[in-house]
């Protein structure tokens, strides 16, 4: 460069700053591009619609096959807002039956962003879901007159009987809690709240598929991504089999009808539960459709409150039913022999006749203790296990001990049935009573009142059943389940798993003769179906601060080789025999004999004639409203 | 540096043809990728698509570099005022009888093809400012040729601001930078920037009230102070004046420092700034008269226009803006989040580039792009599709071929023996340079958003032509330089 130039050096600037610049575009590019990831995430849930392709959900049989449950279509009405015009309003909501409020308040619902997230005026939205398929029909043949207007197919719950609702249990959309814990769930999704439904959720609900499609900027389908490689198509559920004999569970809750309480028949071979009736229940069908909403809300302020399952969830002093297991629990520790025998006095004479007996021969052994139902032969045992010295430290070791084996019974501890929301009961154990007296060295007189399942003893109707079941297999249980089997999968371990006592056979054998005994000359000789079948036994009337007693009663036939066990609890029956052993007649005739024998006809019409709603659930839900 | 004078001459600078040749290929593969439509997806070659369209302008546009290399070089010297005259007669006649097209009035109509005169009108102000500046004894800084320039500067940027193109009339002011390296004092280009860190910074943190005034006001205060000191320091040959002036600044900062420990009063950093600013000023003014320098009034100038000009930042931004260019500065600067509004474009825009990690989702592959989340794909915006579908790799490739052109058209400027080539080859750099910046770093998000499109790679017949146009005079010129 022969020419002088000032300025020369500015080239170098002017570059520099060039140069710099794009160095700071660069370390941009590096932080949008590759440090952060979130332009990443929101890309594709720009971009990717994953549409979910809904299985359909497994079939509900009982165990002869019968179909119980099962899908049927049904239809949404879809708005895409942006196509909608020229719209015959007045047409459109005759056809739906709704009024023009109705349809104005679900139009903002629909576009009411909070409430519908997904919204969008490009895509269809759902407008009114679970057309029935008279509506279906007519807004099909006028589609033409509604542009805008689409209707998408969907499956929804069908029954077959009015029966059983609290077992089979119902589907709804899930909730936010729902989806939260289980990232399976999507809004919109439906999934099983109760009954089988939801404990076999998992293998009824199969697999959601997906197809992915790719969305432009206004929300409207521009076809499949990578034409569906990466799309998955559903898997249907399982369908299941269940225990339930839906014959004998009709009928059980045809004899439950205007009663509150339970029955429960058990297989005891398998642990099957052939009827599992909870009075009151519901239509299953009322919690399926389009009135879901209305009809839940009647069922859930129903006073009587149908939503429970009582024979899970509901609670009770087992009263004399217990016996049985006293028997067993007082054999199995030494502290009797079959032939042991205690005085009675019209009742506990150490306590001055408290608590109270009624008239019979005395002294006695256990086998006829059993079939009177001698409460002071039981007080007796009792106190004598809590004063044993040679056996056991004090009287904490030999109440622990005694709760030990009301335990390994299935009492106390819930029995995993394969239902929601089974309740465990209570059998208390030393602590509870050390704490309760505020002293270790409580006394056998301080709680005898659970030597013939009163007190703080509570137990659910199946506990009582499979207690029964227990003592027709002569010493072990399966845990009671109501699915029998499922169409591509093996039983879960544990309802095909053999619950031991360790408790000798011979015991049992007394206990199963005091309970014949019982049937055909003692408490429960109502229940006698001799010569035919040789039923065992056990009646029990449970004390209730609320009301007239509850009436219960525990058995099993045959005696030899049993086919069934069974729990009958009828709230505020008054005496085990009043009400629950004829319940229990009839179930067994029901079960052995198919049909009712004209014989027992008028046994059927007077227990189906009896109303034993208790007011006391009216007088609460009174309070409640004062309140 | 410059002994391959006499092996070179005569030789068009075939790197330079190449870069060119790579940018409008790699911009032809992008428009088709974005502007591809899933449902009925067009060849490469239809002309009914965007990127055959493109095909044309290119074709077209080689045509045009071909004869333009054939033309003498005299001849832009010589005409280079009557394209001036032609050109602003156009811009006149454009604004008159354009049409409204999006709310511009840039384009003539002429029958299938629709032109904007404004994108040649780069090329020949670039001219234009070639042969005035190589007048024999030109000197810029007398006061007549400072006129004659920003005249010829501003006029067509007036006209085009009314034809409501902003964008293309901020790509006339960068030919400050050709001015810069034509002798236009550092002050000048220094005193731009300063504005533009007030009104950043004053803007930014102009919310939040300290004292009687905002944030922005107090930081701006400070900035103007180390400014002033700054230009104090480099351009004031007597050393113990800036020893007086950091004294000030350092004493009543440090005071009002002191005292706030004390928690006697509230100290209010703003009234510290001006007092400072204030005897700093005093100072200066003191010196002007008693050494009767020009340079110290300038200095003092500064700080009072500095001050005023902080002081109607708020007024201009809040009374003279359009509501959306407030909105798109306030998105730029992060103080508003809008991603729905002004704040879309970018939002998208850094959704798509971001969404292409390191080796992008593949050509044709692109989700954003392809499902039109990002305005202006095509034009404006199609560094988002390279970002998107070539990723880190692709993106950067893109802006180092970019800034290695650049150096090479800065080389190929200084290595001009005519004063008429090195001010045209500058006023080219500059123009690209601005491109440049503005488009990706609008892209990026770094820059506001200024519809200007990237050269060579955005769709659109007139851009194209005119770059190729700025470009192939400029290495015609190149072609022809005579050793001294």
């Amino acid at each position: 460069m022969n020419r002088k130039d000032p300025h020369l050096n500015r080239s170098v600037v002017i570059g520099a700053t060039v140069a710099i610049i794009a160095i700071i575009y660069l370390v941009q590019l590096f932080n949008l591009q590759i440090v952060d990831t979130k332009y990443r995430d929101f890309a594709d849930s720009n971009a990717f619609y994953k549409k979910p392709l809904y299985p359909s959900r497994g079939a509900m049989y009982d165990r002869n096959g019968e179909l119980l449950v099962f899908n049927q279509a049904t239809y949404d009405v879809m708005m895409v807002a942006r196509e909608v015009n020229d719209f015959d309003t007045v047409d459109f909501c005759n056809i739906l039956a709704i009024d023009k409020p109705t349809f104005m308040e679900l139009d903002s619902l629909m576009r009411d962003n909070r409430k519908n997230p997904g919204y969008s005026s490009y895509t269809p939205q759902r407008f009114l879901s679970k057309l029935n398929i008279r509506e279906y029909g007519m807004l099909q043949e006028k589609l033409y007159k509604f542009p805008g207007i689409y209707i998408q197919n969907r499956t929804e719950r069908q029954y077959k009987y009015p029966n059983m609702g609290l077992i089979l249990g119902y589907i709804a959309e899930v909730d936010k809690n729902t989806m939260a814990s289980d990232k399976y769930y999507a809004r919109g999704d439906f999934a099983g709240k109760s009954g089988i439904e939801l404990s076999h959720e998992e293998d009824l609900r199969g697999e959601k598929g997906v197809e992915i499609l790719l969305r432009d900027a206004h929300g409207r389908i521009q076809g499949k991504y990578e034409n569906g490689e990466h799309d998955k198509t559903p898997i249907s559920g399982q369908d299941l089999t269940l225990a339930i004999d839906i014959e004998l569970q009709a009928y059980g809750e045809y004899l439950m009808q205007n009663k509150i309480g339970s029955i429960i028949i058990i297989e005891p071979k398998t642990g099957e539960i052939l009827a599992m009736v909870a009075a009151p229940s519901y239509d299953p069908s009322l919690l399926t459709g389009r009135d879901f909403g209305k009809n839940f809300m009647e069922l859930a302020q129903d006073p009587y409150k149908p939503l429970i399952n009582r024979a899970i969830s509901g609670v009770y002093p087992p009263g004399s039913t217990f016996k049985p297991a006293q028997g067993l629990v007082f054999l199995a520790e030494n502290i009797i022999t079959p032939d042991t025998r205690y005085g009675c006095a019209g009742g506990y004479p150490p306590l001055g006749g408290r608590p109270r007996c009624h008239g019979h021969p005395s002294p006695l052994s256990l086998d006829p203790a059993l079939a009177t139902s001698c409460n002071s032969y039981f007080c007796y045992g009792l106190t004598a296990m809590l004063n044993n010295r040679t056996q056991y430290k004090d009287v904490n070791d030999a109440f622990d001990h005694w709760k030990d084996r009301m335990v390994s019974f299935g009492f106390g501890n819930k029995l995993e049935v394969d239902l929601p929301s089974e309740k465990r009961g209570f059998i208390p154990n030393s602590k509870f009573y050390s704490k309760v007296h505020k002293t270790e060295n409580w006394r056998a007189p301080n709680i005898i009142s659970i030597a013939i399942g009163q007190g703080e003893i509570l137990t659910t109707p199946l506990q009582i059943a499979n207690f029964s079941a227990l003592v027709a297999n002569r010493g072990h249980y399966y845990v009671p389940h109501v699915v029998k089997n499922l169409k591509d999968k093996p039983l879960d371990k544990k309802y095909t798993t053999k619950h031991e006592t360790g408790i000798a056979r011979n015991f049992f054998e007394v206990t199963v003769s005091g309970m014949a005994h019982a049937v055909t000359g003692g408490t429960c000789r109502g229940i006698n179906l001799e010569p035919e079948i040789e039923v065992c036994g056990k009646t029990g009337t449970s004390q209730n601060p609320h009301g007239d007693d509850h009436s219960l009663f525990m058995g099993f036939a045959p005696k030899d080789n049993p086919q069934i066990a069974i729990a009958v609890i009828v709230e505020n029956g008054r005496f085990g025999a009043s009400n629950a052993v004829p319940i229990g007649r009839l179930m067994m005739q029901k079960f052995f004999k198919d049909s009712i024998p004209p014989s027992d006809k008028w046994l059927e019409d007077r227990i189906v004639n009896t109303s034993i709603l208790p007011n006391i659930y009216l007088r609460n839900r009174q309070t409640l409203n004062v309140q | 540096m410059y002994n391959d004078i006499t092996t070179e001459k005569g030789r068009v600078d075939w790197w330079t043809v190449m870069f060119y040749l790579v940018f409008v290929l790699a911009g032809w593969l992008n428009i088709y990728a974005a502007s591809f439509d899933l449902e009925n997806a067009v060849s490469l070659f239809d002309l009914s698509g965007r990127a055959g369209m493109q095909l044309i302008w290119i074709g077209t546009s080689l045509v045009l570099a071909f004869l333009i290399m054939k033309i003498d070089t005299g001849f832009f010297d010589t005409f280079a005022i009557l394209f001036y005259i032609i050109g602003i007669a156009l811009l006149i006649l454009t604004l008159l009888i354009a049409p409204n097209i999006k709310g511009s009035h840039s384009w003539l109509v002429l029958g299938p093809v629709s032109v904007q005169p404004a994108e040649f009108m780069k090329f020949v102000i670039a001219l234009t400012l070639a042969k005035v500046l190589s007048i024999h004894g030109f000197k810029l800084m007398e006061g007549r040729n400072l006129l004659i320039v920003s005249a010829i500067i501003l006029v067509p940027t007036i006209i085009v601001i009314f034809q409501s193109e902003t964008g293309t009339a901020l790509v006339y002011l960068s030919f400050i930078i050709m001015l810069y390296r034509e002798g236009l004092p550092g002050g000048f280009i220094f005193t731009g920037l300063a504005m533009i860190v007030y009104f950043v910074v004053g803007l930014k943190f102009s919310e939040e009230e300290i004292g009687i005034f905002s944030r922005g006001e107090v930081y701006t205060l400070a900035i103007i102070l180390v400014f002033t000191a700054g230009m104090v320091w480099s351009y004031v040959k007597r050393k113990q004046v800036i020893k007086v002036i950091l004294g000030i600044i350092g004493s009543i900062y440090l005071v009002s420092y002191i005292i706030s420990f004390t928690q006697w009063v509230e100290v209010d950093y703003g009234i510290s700034g001006i007092l400072a600013l204030g005897l700093v000023i005093l100072y200066l003014l003191f010196l002007s008269l008693r050494y009767w320098k020009r340079i110290y009034l300038m200095m003092a100038v500064f700080a009072i226009g500095s001050f005023l000009f902080l002081e109607s930042v708020e007024y201009v931004f809040n009374d003279v803006l359009q509501p959306h260019q407030q909105m798109r500065i306030k998105v730029t600067l992060g103080m508003e989040e809008d991603l729905l509004g002004s704040g879309y474009h970018i939002g998208q825009s850094k959704i798509a580039i971001g969404s292409g990690a390191f080796t992008g989702k593949g050509y044709l592959n692109g989700t954003q792009t392809k499902l039109k989340y990002v305005p202006e794909q095509d034009t404006d915006f199609i560094f988002c599709t390279i970002g998107e579908e070539q990723g880190f790799v692709g993106a950067s490739a893109v802006l180092i071929l970019f800034l290695i052109f650049i150096l090479r058209l800065i080389f190929l400027a200084e290595r001009q023996k005519t004063t008429f080539g090195r001010i045209y080859g500058y006023s080219v750099a500059s123009i690209f340079i601005f491109h440049l910046i503005v488009n990706i770093g609008m892209v990026l998000g770094l820059t506001p958003v200024i519809g200007i499109p990237l050269p060579f790679f955005s769709y659109g017949g007139s851009s194209l032509w005119g770059f190729s146009i700025l470009l192939f005079v400029f290495l015609r010129i190149d072609k022809s330089r005579k050793p001294f």
